[in-house]
């Protein structure tokens, strides 16, 4: 059954919109009609520490926590972050880093994570639709436009 | 399958929508996480919360909305169960005539908390139901269980949480619930509810022989649940570590269950018997539980035989690695968990200037709970105790009462303001009472905010707990009516030159002292703009 859960780990600092990207996955794989869970710890977050939350997704999810070094997808927002996060990855496992997607062609520097999400999403049997859904639900109206861009420029980095 | 039912909540949020199902007339609490969401998400679902001045008080409240038949919530973080213990051990006595729900929203690893108590201990110590939910969709029934139990047996039920079930969102489905059968009216009974010696005496007999039916309903109530597997591995469990045991025990790829497990879901009174047949129908049962072995040593007080955990394991937080190391008996150190950037005061915020001057001036500190706990990190390194919420003041006085002359002088209290009102207004009465011959100085740290936890209202910043105005405690003149004979109101940021001075004076000056360093938390100003932009558009 293992092999049926898709296991991401969102990470970066606090204020990066971490929380927010992991939101939006965990709402698309929803969405998607699967059984989701979705765990970070909170508190200290904002205050510029590193932050990670895991979303994981399948016809049956267990444990809201991807166990240790079982992530099938690491995304990373902050470049900073991407070593002490790396044990999180499985062999095999797929990193998606802030150097793939140039911060010069984003609408705004905020919505890196949902260009990340946009990469990510290349690799999700999760329709595009659900995505859009998701970033929809999970932001306030006035930035709806800039981040459906964010998410193509993403989509288009593979 | 209609998919439109679904929900994805955390814990906190199931609660609170479950606490609306379900009728709840009030939500009280005060801020800590991982607690603090179940009563901002109740109260924007239209609930009726507040944030109390701290736990005990809020506990108070719900008290008396429950003599009065409501269905009241009360809802904290571990450590305000502390604070909150002493009318909770009595109002089990006196039970409840509608009824009462105490969220104790435990931090195991401490994430965001100064110890890792286990809460699960307190339903022993003061005789009340405990149930421990393990996702969001128990979160949302076992309140609705929990009304069911306090009603039914007139007494509160504690709700035990972990941040992982507070905190981790996963899919609810909500249904139809039940609210209250009448509205709040009053009934007296005074044997009931007026504790003196003769009628408390009688009260604890009723509230044992309340447990002891509870525990024989226990035995079948749907609350534990039974899954068959394979019967050479048996796991009892409960809360959050059940998800992480059905996924390290062995074949939890294959069709079935690599185990059998009895997960519990009433945690106080056990049901020993079911436990005693499930044991006894496996070759090996384990316990798998976080935090101390409070399952395992109820269990084995039993006369059946289990296994716990290595010691190792009653620190931290679970999770699916630690229970495959826990069912293989591997008690071989564990590498160190990744270390990533710590926290630390934002850049600009005003208690950075304050713990600067504290350091330069030489001070020891005794500090206390809040964002500007942070202080005690690089590079100020500007605090030298943080034990409880308020105990920077009484710590202070008492390192004053000792100390050297030459050292005394140097101790300051620093506390913020939400912290202040929750517990340092009666070590402000210590400090009027019992002065140090070298007299003291108090820093409340006032961002007008409880910034740690999210930016939460309190008795100081005049605002409800959905930000309306209301009555405001002004910390300058409750001071000054307790008559301490220096206080000053200062802005670190505007008046930082007269604010080093004034600290340089009031240590020298063998007098008691309090400074409220008054500065709005940025994060604070910033949302507050952002809130009356919104309302202008």
């Amino acid at each position: 059954m293992s092999s049926t859960v898709v296991n991401v780990v969102v990470a970066g600092l606090g204020g990066q919109g971490i929380l927010k990207a992991s939101d939006i996955l965990a709402d698309a794989a929803l969405g998607a009609g699967l059984d989701v869970k979705k765990s970070e710890v909170h508190g200290m977050s904002q205050r510029d520490g590193s932050v990670a939350s895991d979303v994981r997704f399948g016809p049956e999810v267990l444990s809201p926590m991807v166990p240790p070094g079982e992530a099938d997808y690491l995304v990373v927002l902050a470049p900073d972050q991407v070593e002490v996060n790396r044990p999180q990855l499985r062999q095999g496992g797929i990193l998606i880093s802030p150097d793939q997607v140039s911060e010069n062609v984003l609408p705004n520097r905020q919505s890196l994570n949902v260009a990340l999400l946009g990469l990510l999403s290349t690799y999700l049997e999760i329709r595009e639709a659900d995505w859009l859904a998701a970033i929809r639900a999970n932001l306030p109206e006035k930035v709806h436009e800039a981040n459906a861009q964010a998410f193509a420029i993403g989509r288009a980095a593979r | 399958m209609d998919l439109s039912d679904r929900m994805l909540l955390s814990g906190n949020e199931a609660v609170a929508l479950s606490a609306r199902g379900l009728g709840f007339t009030l939500g009280a609490g005060y801020p800590g996480t991982p607690s603090t969401e179940i009563l901002e998400e109740f109260s924007a679902l239209g609930g009726s919360a507040q944030w109390s001045p701290n736990e005990k008080v809020a506990l108070e409240v719900a008290l008396g909305a429950a003599y009065a038949g409501a269905r009241a919530l009360v809802t904290m973080k571990h450590v305000g169960l502390n604070v909150a213990a002493d009318p909770l051990f009595t109002a089990a006595y006196t039970g409840v005539t509608g009824a009462l729900v105490v969220v104790s929203a435990d931090d195991p690893g401490m994430a965001s908390s100064q110890n890792e108590q286990d809460n699960r201990r307190y339903a022993v110590a003061a005789g009340v139901p405990m149930l421990e939910p393990a996702d969001s969709q128990e979160a949302y029934d076992f309140l609705a269980e929990a009304v069911w139990i306090s009603e039914r047996w007139r007494l509160p039920v504690l709700l035990r949480m972990t941040t992982r079930v507070c905190h981790s969102k996963t899919v609810v489905r909500p249904h139809a619930l039940a609210g209250p059968a009448a509205p709040p009216h009053f009934e007296r009974d005074i044997a009931g509810r007026v504790m003196i010696p003769a009628n408390a005496r009688p009260a604890h007999q009723r509230l044992r022989t309340k447990l002891a039916e509870i525990a024989a309903w226990g035995e079948t109530a749907l609350l534990a649940r039974r899954m068959e597997g394979d019967p050479s591995l048996g796991i009892i469990t409960s809360g959050i570590s059940y998800y992480h045991a059905r996924e390290a025990a062995p074949g939890y790829a294959g069709a079935k269950p690599g185990a059998n497990f009895l997960k519990l879901g009433l945690t106080y009174p056990l049901p020993i018997e079911a436990i005693r047949r499930f044991a006894a129908s496996v070759r090996r049962c384990v316990v798998i539980e976080e935090g101390d072995p409070y399952l395992a040593e109820a269990i084995s007080a039993a006369g059946i035989a289990v296994e716990g955990k290595a010691e190792m394991y009653r620190f931290g937080e679970l999770n699916v690695g630690r229970v495959r190391r826990i069912l293989a008996g591997d008690a071989s150190p564990e590498p160190p968990p990744p270390r990533g950037k710590p926290p630390q005061l934002c850049q600009g915020c005003p208690h950075r200037i304050v713990f600067e001057a504290l350091t330069r001036q030489g001070c020891i500190v005794a500090g206390d709970i809040g964002c500007y706990t942070l202080g005690v990190l690089p590079p100020f390194e500007a605090m030298d105790s943080c034990v409880c919420m308020g105990a920077s003041i009484g710590v202070g006085l008492g390192l004053r009462h000792v100390l050297p002359e030459e050292e005394a002088r140097r101790v300051v209290s620093v506390i913020g303001d939400s912290t202040f009102v929750h517990g340092g207004i009666t070590g402000l009465v210590e400090m009027i009472y019992n002065p140090p011959p070298t007299g003291h100085v108090v820093l409340i740290l006032d961002n007008g905010t409880t910034a740690m936890t999210g930016l939460q209202e309190h008795p100081g910043t005049g605002r409800t707990l959905d930000h309306r105005p209301t009555g405001r405690v002004v910390f300058e003149d409750l001071a000054r009516a307790l008559g301490i004979p220096n206080v000053h109101v200062l802005d670190p940021v505007k008046g930082r030159t007269e604010f080093e001075r004034v600290l340089a004076e009031s240590l020298a000056s063998r007098s008691l002292t309090l400074l409220i360093v008054r500065r709005p938390c940025l994060l604070a100003a910033k949302r507050d703009a952002d809130r009356a932009r919104a309302s202008q558009a």
